[in-house]
């Protein structure tokens, strides 16, 4: 079972699970938010296609507010 | 001076044009209502947001700033507070871009040091020039030195945004004449961005010149966060007419009676 970094800590997901699973476990479909795997964007048309490599990092990022 | 002239005095950034020229920050608001209302009272059409780290796993359901602030409502411009070299800030940038669906108006800070907050200049540059040439359209914090802000005007930038004083420190204009000559020089937008404390100094900025301001804990932090909204956008656009309107030359030690001098009963 893959091991991501998602955000600085570890998390298990199934083998061949995708981008679009995952933020549908994390209950963020229909949000705004941004997603960067091992440094480079994933674009929303790429999240069914990119599945996870073991020790891939993650960030899933959201607005907050700021000045 | 005549009608068409008081509406038609926008605010063009990139291309765009903007009918307030008082731009606001959505931090260190008690709850996004308070949030909500402020804006709202402050008639400020760009508004800017932090990017950070979602919460995974914990209340899911909890609401989203830009709920309360649609796109659809504003020109939301994504920052890059809490960057200190240029490769974060440009990593960061490229995820509002993807989070905002392709949008390229950005805010550029680099900064230098937790205590100060002070600008990173030599990063700033660095920055700059790639996001200039990724497409990005660049409104950037920087410190009040007028080469500076010239390097960045040159490096494509569509804005320049010098601090008045330290971020959050509500400590006003502390060098107006950096200030002018910054906009003696500047081809794009000036905004005055970080240090104003109350509506006075936002009135000064714009008597100054400058083309907008740019505040957050002006407003968040006062005792009334809606009411200080609304000061700040009289102040605005009050500095902003005085300085249209130009004002009387100074007269050193010299009075000068408004009433006439004939006449007189005695």
């Amino acid at each position: 079972m893959p091991v991501l970094q998602i955000n600085g800590k570890p998390r298990n997901v199934p083998p061949g699970s995708s981008v679009e699973n995952l933020i549908a476990t994390l209950q963020l479909e229909g949000k705004r938010f941004a997603i960067e795997l091992n440094g480079e964007i994933v674009p929303k048309s790429r999240h069914a296609a990119t599945t996870f490599n073991d020790g891939d990092k993650l960030e899933v990022v959201i607005a907050v507010g700021g000045g | 001076m005549n009608a068409p002239d008081l509406i038609t005095d926008s605010l063009v950034i990139a291309g765009k044009a903007y009918g307030s020229r008082l731009l606001v920050g959505t931090g260190k608001y008690r709850n996004f209502a308070e949030t909500r209302a402020a804006i709202d009272a402050s008639g400020a059409e760009i508004i800017t947001v932090a990017i950070r780290r979602v919460n995974i796993g914990q209340n899911a359901g909890e609401p989203n700033l830009l709920d309360s602030l649609p796109p659809t409502q504003f020109t939301i411009l994504p920052n890059t507070a809490g960057c200190y070299n240029a490769k974060d800030a440009v990593r960061t940038l490229r995820l509002a871009r993807e989070l905002l669906d392709g949008h390229a108006l950005v805010k550029l800070e680099v900064l230098a040091d937790e205590a100060t907050l002070f600008p990173n200049m030599p990063e700033t540059l660095i920055a700059a020039k790639e996001l200039v040439a990724d497409g990005f359209q660049v409104m950037v914090y920087c410190s009040d030195d007028p080469i500076q802000a010239k390097a960045l005007e040159e490096i494509g930038c569509v804005a320049v945004m010098p601090l008045a004083s330290l971020i959050g420190s509500g400590m006003g204009i502390l060098n107006p004449w950096n200030l002018d000559i910054i906009l003696d020089r500047a081809r794009v937008p000036v905004l005055v961005d970080a240090g104003i404390g109350t509506a006075s100094d936002a009135a000064i900025a714009m008597e100054l010149g400058c083309d907008g301001v740019l505040m957050n804990t002006a407003i968040a932090k006062a005792k009334n966060p809606v009411l200080m909204a609304s000061a700040m956008k009289k102040a605005v656009e009050a500095g902003r007419d005085a300085f249209r309107a130009g004002r009387m030359p100074k007269k050193i030690y010299q009075a000068s009676p408004s009433s006439p001098t004939e006449g007189r009963i005695s």
